[in-house]
């Protein structure tokens, strides 16, 4: 068990979220990774079995391609959130019970939590921080958000928004009961689903007009 | 109540590209192999640590398993692994067995039916959560079943055809696809080998531990569905606690064949009653040849429920399925 790593007071201009994404950025987190994955060789004692996956892949996502070192038995979401820094993509149920894991892939919502990473090797995975432009402006829907003031906690934000981008490249001009149809595989624990719809809507109706 | 276990146990991991590689991996390792279409049983069952495998055949870049072919003689090939959600926006699909489409339409929720496939959802396992939590009862290889007792929670368990085992078939596309005499096409290292719908659905007498009639080494590789109830009249009713998500409490699928305003052939099919879809050959029997009105219909929900054995907490059931089958029977010609 590693000391505790003392985290600095704001005064002294590290916030502890910077602090955060530095210690993943730098692999520092290898302690906690390696409770949770239990070190890179494990595998019932045995090397990998000829003609089996290789374990690093290139993952395209957000536009970028990435190198990543991937178990066999690794989800979408774990890969997205603890090797690759991208926790916008949350963990609520695991079990494709309420969609906050939700992504992009190839433009058709996925619950994360509940596909490997090997199985989206090829494909184009879209995450919730993908969806803002290089240069820092918000996605339609985003902007949406902000302007309805939509969501009260907002956990589950990210899996509703990716699931209506993905909802409105099928169908860009929805009724308010298809768009509801169409993200109705995403929960809300604070019950804010009326306002949500209001702040999709309107994001439907920002979409058109881009 | 699923709890999270961070990452699942660790396995080995196959890509095959054809279906003869995704067969001799099976042979190779079938004292641990488990096959994967859309994951959405698979991951259930690994990430609560209630079954393992050694080895798992992610059948995701196999491009002859997926798609949706027509035949000759106006049926549709249905590859195993194509997804719900196409299943379910196809124009063949919905112009000639708009059955098929609106059973696939009703699965779960929009996620699960962009991955899950066609195939899985018809290989499915049980729900029931006694089973799921890894008590081992007898379709776990135990000897007793935890659903049936006094004091069990029993609401979705069966009402028909129990055998030690009162767990249920959980699928929305099995009941459309007896309905519609669909045929399972099944491979393995020894051949093909084609089986009827009706008769890959197997309940607890037949063998209490497996759901379907595959064995270790078989892989489903497509589904045909014949012309022959093409464009009839259908009817798809899916009964389920919320509107998204849940399996069915009851459901029902039917198709009519209606001439003159009688029925001149029938196929009605309900699922979640019993560990099979139950195809009710003695209602098709009594509504051939009947006119299309209510009193059919009320004769034809009466006698589908006959034979009933609820459980403590399953009797809604009854007149679920009955007044579902009633529905079924009033059905309209939608095209």
């Amino acid at each position: 068990m590693t000391a505790p790593i003392q985290i600095q007071e704001q005064p002294t201009g590290v916030t502890r979220r910077k602090f955060i994404k530095g210690v993943i950025a730098a692999g520092a987190a290898v302690s906690a990774s390696s409770y949770l994955f239990r070190g890179p060789a494990q595998l019932f004692g045995q090397g990998s079995l000829p003609g089996a996956v290789e374990r690093l892949m290139t993952l395209t996502v957000n536009g970028q391609q990435r190198r990543v070192d991937v178990m066999k038995q690794e989800t979408l979401a774990m890969t997205l959130r603890y090797k690759l820094g991208l926790t916008g993509t949350k963990l609520g149920c695991d079990r494709s019970e309420c969609g906050a894991c939700t992504v992009l892939v190839d433009d058709v919502p996925h619950y994360s939590c509940s596909i490997l990473t090997h199985t989206v090797r090829g494909k184009k995975v879209v995450s919730i921080e993908g969806l803002e432009s290089p240069d820092g402006t918000l996605h339609p829907v985003q902007q949406a958000v902000v302007d309805e003031q939509g969501f009260q906690c907002a956990f589950c934000m990210p899996g509703f928004v990716m699931s209506t981008v993905g909802f409105l490249k099928t169908n860009p001009n929805p009724t308010r009961e298809q768009l509801a149809h169409g993200i109705s595989g995403n929960l809300c624990r604070c019950a804010d689903y009326d306002k949500i719809l209001t702040a999709m809507m309107r994001g439907a109706d920002n979409m058109r007009r881009t | 109540m699923a709890t999270i276990h961070d990452v699942m146990p660790a396995f080995e991991l196959f890509q095959p590209t054809s279906i003869d590689d995704t067969l001799s991996l099976l042979e190779r390792h079938r004292r641990s192999v488990w096959v994967l279409a859309g994951g959405l049983d698979t991951f259930d069952w690994l990430k609560d640590r209630n079954k393992r495998t050694s080895v798992v055949i992610d059948l995701s870049g196999v491009e002859a398993l997926r798609g949706i072919r027509e035949l000759p003689g106006g049926g549709l090939e249905i590859g195993a692994t194509t997804t719900l959600t196409e299943i379910a926006n196809h124009s063949v699909v919905k112009e000639k067995f708009k059955l098929l489409a609106d059973s696939a339409a009703l699965v779960a929720s929009p996620q699960i039916r962009n991955q899950g496939t066609l195939g899985g959802n018809v290989a499915q396992d049980t729900r029931c959560w006694y089973y799921r939590s890894g008590w081992t009862c007898y379709r776990a290889g135990g000897n007793i079943c935890y659903a049936d007792t006094p004091t069990a929670i029993n609401r979705e368990h069966a009402l028909f055809d129990a055998n030690r085992c009162v767990a249920v078939n959980p699928s929305d596309t099995a009941p459309a696809l007896v309905a519609l005499d669909a045929q399972m096409v099944i491979r393995n290292s020894s051949g093909e080998r084609v089986v009827p719908a009706e008769e890959f659905f197997i309940g607890p007498a037949i063998d209490i531990t497996r759901m379907t009639i595959m064995e270790p080494g078989d892989l489903l590789t497509a589904i045909r569905i014949p012309a022959t109830w093409a464009g009839a009249t259908f009817y798809f009713e899916k009964v389920r606690d919320r509107q998204v998500w849940d399996f069915p409490l009851v459901n029902v699928a039917s198709a009519l064949k209606i001439s003159g305003g009688n029925i001149q052939q029938a196929r009605i099919v309900v699922n979640a009653v019993a560990a099979h879809p139950m195809r009710l050959h003695a209602v098709e029997a009594a509504v051939t040849g009947k006119p299309q009105t209510e009193e059919t219909a009320a004769m034809a929900g009466d006698l589908a429920i006959v034979g009933n054995q609820p459980l403590a907490h399953n009797g809604y059931k009854i007149p679920l399925m009955r007044n579902l089958v009633k529905r079924a029977l009033r059905a309209e010609a939608t095209s």
